[in-house]
């Protein structure tokens, strides 16, 4: 097969639909366009029915009642419904939530707004292999806790949360654990009874969905959980989420979770065995590391750091042709490294050299090939270029020389 | 983030990248920035005795392509100019002559702090008094 450039290997930030979900979804945009709250006509039953059949199906993935699944726009609303739904719901229980550093930022951003209102907050630190401490974690709660929100799978760097563990935890104290699952489902087994899983939020478009459609589950039996509205209106979703069904949108993500579940495993076992082979290739370079847990991480993340030459450089000699996501400083508009990887404990400079892969259901063999060819050769070539490299080589070392600061 | 046309050709082929000897009284090194801010520059700069004028210009950068389209742009723009002439180099001519994006604009300021560094260690070297740099923000 001929290689097509350029290559996609972002599909931690998105993940292209596939077309099967396209096909599923594009009758309810045209003659089934009707209102999923429409009762009295057949266009409302229409689309109705099609909720419901991928509410069903979007259950199923993580082994949930198709009543315990509302539907949103997306995780970061499904991440914001949580944390400010059970703040508002369980005020007279507590005010103090626990999550951790590494989250994203739609978490810790939401955490940040609890603060203000009022709200204590507890962000636990990781270690080097970004997991958090489960001892920290217990001694952290205390009788006013109300929700522990730890992410399954991290973005960034794809380390496993002890999810089982945590929820064990949670549940000895009496304290409800939200997990941020956008980039665990559908790629690893999430099973919200056996993880005792209380609240989770997640999106189609990780997972070969569309943009624009997500979901929250909450638990409703053992114990039976509730969230405060944060959008008034029609009282749509159980009167946990107003607002007119997106129902192509909910019909591709259904679909999505089906095909997930059917294939979730032979696209673990085949991502995973590609990705050790990219970071085999690429760690035959000198002084590149890969950053967080080996052994806790998701199938097809890896997060490696190639030492003296900084990250948005390096993806130029390839952006053309590769898509990767870089921690370095340039590539946000905050000119700071990644948060995630300096909580790992990475120095600046291990952080600016970072690239994540994000592999996917449609990567192939002869991709990952010319990825690892294209990226030993720009770090090789951009070593050549760096005065860095060759104090490093001289046997220099950095941290001896007096950087002027800016 | 799209990049100019120029900042693509000297990142692709770079100019002047290299070492020049340090220890010779004629070669002024200037280093700047920090691994942890994720841009270092280093610029040489080789002085011909006889005529004041600059016959070689080296960079090594670690940094993104901006920030190396900079430096080799520097070196350019360094040889054959005199060392008055090159202290005049304003980080905004480079700025101009590579469609640098305001984000990038730190870039830029960090080549002409490296050309200033370079010319005070030579004229430390060459016992003139060092010139006072005014402060630019980065």
């Amino acid at each position: 097969m001929e290689l097509k450039l350029p290559i996609y290997l972002d599909n931690n930030a998105t993940t292209p639909c596939d077309p099967r979900v396209v096909e599923a979804m594009l009758p309810y945009f045209t003659e089934k366009f009707g209102n999923a709250a429409s009762r009295s006509h057949p266009f409302g039953w229409a689309a109705e029915e099609a909720v419901d059949y991928a509410r069903e199906q979007v259950a199923k993935l993580i082994n949930a009642d198709p009543k315990e699944i509302i539907f949103t726009s997306g995780a970061t609303e499904g991440d914001n419904l949580a944390i400010k739904g059970v703040f508002e719901m369980y005020a007279s229980k507590g005010n103090h939530i626990i999550t951790a550093v590494t989250e994203h930022k739609a978490v810790l951003d939401t955490c940040k707004h609890i603060e203000k209102l009022g709200g204590q907050v507890t962000y636990l630190p990781v270690a080097e292999d970004g997991l958090i401490n489960l001892q920290e974690l217990e001694n952290a709660i205390t009788d006013k806790t109300i929700l522990i929100a730890i992410m399954y799978g991290n973005n960034e760097v794809g380390v496993i949360q002890p999810v089982r563990e945590i929820s064990k935890i949670a549940r000895k104290h009496g304290v409800l654990f939200f997990t941020d699952g956008t980039q665990a489902v559908g790629k690893i087994p999430v099973d919200v009874n056996a993880d005792c899983i209380d609240l989770m939020a997640f999106s189609a478009h990780k997972m070969y969905g569309p943009k624009g459609v997500g979901a929250l589950y909450v638990r409703r039996k053992n114990p039976r959980v509730k969230v405060t509205a944060q959008m008034d209106g029609g009282g749509h979703e159980r009167g946990m989420r107003s607002g007119t069904m997106n129902v192509p949108g909910i019909v591709g993500f259904g679909k999505a979770c089906e095909l997930c579940m059917n294939e979730m495993e032979a696209d673990a076992a085949r991502l995973s065995k590609m990705r050790d082979r990219l970071e085999k290739g690429l760690l035959e370079l000198e002084e590149a590391y890969v950053n967080g847990s080996i052994e806790h991480r998701l199938p097809h993340v890896a997060n490696i750091s190639f030492k003296y030459v900084e990250g948005e450089g390096l993806m130029m000699g390839f952006n053309k042709n590769i898509a990767l996501s870089s921690g370095s400083a340039c590539t946000s508009a905050s000119l700071e490294p990644s948060y995630v990887l300096k909580a790992l404990g990475l120095g600046d400079d291990l952080a600016h050299s970072s690239l994540r892969f994000g592999l996917g259901r449609f990567t192939t063999d002869e991709q990952i090939d010319y990825t690892i060819n294209a990226i030993k050769e720009t770090v090789t070539k951009l070593r050549e270029m760096s005065p860095l490299w060759e104090m490093f080589k001289e046997g220099i070392d950095l941290n001896t020389i007096e950087w002027a600061h800016h | 983030m799209a990049y100019s046309e120029k900042v693509i050709d000297h990142y692709t082929h770079p100019k002047n990248v290299g070492t020049l000897d340090k220890s010779k009284q004629n070669v002024g090194t200037g280093l700047v920035g920090a691994p942890e801010c994720g841009d270092v520059m280093r610029l040489q700069i080789e002085v011909d005795e006889a005529t004041g004028i600059i016959s070689d210009a080296k960079f090594k950068t670690f940094g993104c392509g901006s920030a190396i389209a900079s430096s080799s742009l520097a070196t350019e723009w360094l040889k054959g100019k005199t060392v008055d002439q090159a202290m005049a180099i304003d980080n905004m001519d480079i700025v101009e002559e590579l469609n640098l994006p305001p984000v990038k604009i730190h870039c830029s300021v960090l080549a002409e702090d490296a050309i200033k560094a370079a010319i005070n260690d030579y004229r430390v070297k060459n016992g003139l008094p060092e010139l006072e740099l005014e402060e630019k923000k980065h």
